[in-house]
């Protein structure tokens, strides 16, 4: 039988995955927004099993916004990224160093 | 609670987002050369939103008359203040700005875009919900709101370097904070059963589980994130140093403002209940921020980048009252929070006015050597807002910093308020540093530029704020400060 500490156990892992795709990522600024789109989804899955353990609709809700939200934000996300690749002409992580930091 | 007065609690967001709407089409329509009149008329509809909530911040409205939409936002004195606070930052944002976009400092692409006054507009929407928010729901779509208008601004500037790369780290880290705020809210929802406060404060009574522990350091670390508190501050000088100046002296004031002021509600409304919990973080938080600050400040050479190692300092600051946890200290946070927004405009705007003839724009120590010769008046009204920054006495500075440390040291936290008085002691250096470059080194007269009268008008209102003059205003601000935070309390 699948319990509610299978799906945190999912998500938890999910969201780890997206932590660490961001840090330890140093080739390409798309993995960074996928692992971002990672996280998001980590959340959702948590949000959408503990809606079900609880018998509460509230959490489908949020997930819903953050499906929307986070449509939002890749659209945003790429389109910052492709300004920087035009001044830039890469989408390297290590070359994201014009400023020292 | 009928949905008539749901609107009318929300008029000033209504007012905005039309604004912001009708913007957009003539921004689409008449493109950049109608980029001035669209500035004016966004300045007029956050001025108008302004106005709207006067009465309210006037008569103060606290209680279930303040809910909107079923308990979704509360619109008390507290959201009432801070938005009073987020509006006029706005507008200082706008009105510096058109000058510097008309400059080469702007890159190859002259004058304004008319897409900046609507995100301005935006992005003021989105706060005005952050710290109106009483449901993580509304939270969510606020903060998003502020930073997605936020990423776009630091990156507006498409042809620059400098601007793109600050968008870009500006949105990978606050996509991430979002990220673990969310996963914070998605523990503390499943271990209480709800989003609203209210159910998420009644469900956090009691000996805490693991699960919600989570959740609320989650939460913590996602605001601090925001607000660019140590250990969560790297992206600040980046992204200071990168974004075009006017988006810089908008990103460290009203986003702070709104920041904080959700922190703010968050610790006392949502882990009210649970102060042992959130008070060491906090704390923390504060002194690191406090003392890294000052110490980050010291071998910096680009004021852009000094600035924002200021503004972490100054939010250190800020924290402290808040980890105080009573009434007295969330109003002395209220107070320092209004004087900081006036320093950092009026240092900003100095920034700004930092320009040769043609427009170029200076922004490094070397380049103010012996600016009393050259351009006194802006050297003095610098001299005045780093003195004002290092909380020396006859400026409104120290009495920010003074109520902070009353408030701290009534609450038997002397030992927290001897180490951020020590640090303060450090962070003086690199205030005093910049009035020395000013005054006493050889001129290099490369700051010869005239300056907008737009500018001036800030610098001098913003200086008049911060010279003793300013300790006219305290008592009617620290009346407003204590009604405001009397209404975080009202709940517990």
């Amino acid at each position: 039988m699948i319990g509610i500490e299978h799906y945190l156990t999912v998500g938890a892992i999910l969201f780890v995955l997206g932590v660490l795709g961001i840090f330890l990522n140093r080739k390409n600024v798309i993995v960074i927004l996928m692992a971002v789109e990672l996280i998001l989804l980590a959340v959702n899955l948590n949000l959408v099993a503990f809606s079900a353990f609880l018998n509460d609709l509230a959490g489908q809700v949020f997930a819903m916004l953050v499906l929307t939200v986070a449509a939002a934000e890749a659209a945003i996300g790429l389109a910052i990224l492709v300004i920087y690749f035009r001044t830039r002409g890469s989408i390297a992580v290590d070359d994201i160093n014009r400023m020292k930091g | 609670m009928d949905f008539a007065a749901s609107f009318a609690l929300v008029l000033p967001e209504l007012v905005l987002t039309g604004a912001g709407l009708a913007l957009l089409l003539v921004a689409a329509w008449g493109g950049d050369k109608a980029a001035r009149m669209v500035a004016i008329a966004a300045a007029a509809a956050l001025f108008a939103a302004g106005i709207l909530i006067v009465p309210g911040l006037h008569l103060g409205t606290d209680g279930p008359a303040s809910l909107a939409f079923g308990g979704l936002l509360k619109v008390d004195s507290y959201a009432l203040f801070a938005k009073a606070l987020i509006y006029l930052a706005a507008i200082a944002a706008l009105v510096i700005a058109p000058s510097f976009f008309a400059s080469p400092a702007a890159g190859t692409e002259r004058g304004m875009r008319a897409e900046y006054p609507v995100l301005i507009l935006f992005s003021s929407v989105g706060m005005g919900l952050m710290v109106s928010a009483n449901d993580f729901m509304s939270l969510y779509l606020g903060l998003e709101l502020t930073s997605l208008s936020s990423y776009v601004l630091a990156a507006i500037l498409r042809r620059d370097t400098r601007s793109g790369e600050a968008g870009l780290k500006y949105f990978v880290l606050g996509a991430l904070a979002s990220g673990i705020l969310l996963y914070g809210i998605s523990l503390l929802y499943g271990f209480t059963g709800g989003t609203a406060f209210e159910a998420v404060r009644a469900g956090l009574t009691g000996q805490m589980g693991t699960g919600a522990l989570f959740g609320v350091i989650f939460v913590l670390s996602g605001l601090a994130f925001k607000i660019s508190a140590v250990p969560f501050h790297m992206w600040t000088p980046d992204v200071y140093e990168g974004a075009p100046t006017p988006v810089t002296a908008f990103f460290a004031t009203a986003p702070k403002v709104a920041a904080v002021g959700l922190t703010a509600r968050v610790v006392f409304e949502v882990f009210g209940g649970q102060v042992g919990a959130w008070q060491q973080i906090v704390m923390f938080m504060a002194l690191a921020s406090i003392v890294f600050g000052a110490l980050g400040a010291i071998g910096q050479e680009n004021l852009k980048r000094l600035l924002a190692y200021s503004s972490i300092n100054n939010i250190g600051f800020i924290l402290l009252g808040l980890a105080v946890a009573n009434a007295d200290g969330a109003s002395a946070m209220l107070v320092y929070l209004f004087i900081y927004v006036a320093m950092s405009i009026g240092c900003f705007a100095a920034l700004l006015m930092l320009r040769d003839e043609e427009g170029n724009l200076y922004e490094t120590f070397t380049d103010i050597r012996g600016l009393s010769v050259t351009r006194p008046a802006i050297a003095w009204a610098l001299l005045i807002f780093m003195f004002s920054l290092a909380g020396i006495p006859p400026l409104l500075g120290f009495y920010a910093k003074f109520v902070i440390f009353q408030a701290t040291i009534e609450a038997g936290l002397v030992a927290f308020g001897a180490i951020a008085i020590a640090a303060s002691v450090i962070g003086a250096f690199y205030y005093i540093k910049f009035v020395k470059v000013m005054f006493f080194d050889e001129p290099v007269g490369v700051v010869t530029g005239k300056s907008e009268a737009s500018h001036w008008t800030l610098l001098f209102l913003t200086a008049a704020i911060v010279s003793p003059l300013g300790y006219l205003l305290t008592p009617s601000l620290t009346d407003l400060a204590d009604r405001a935070a009397a209404s975080l309390f009202l709940a517990v």
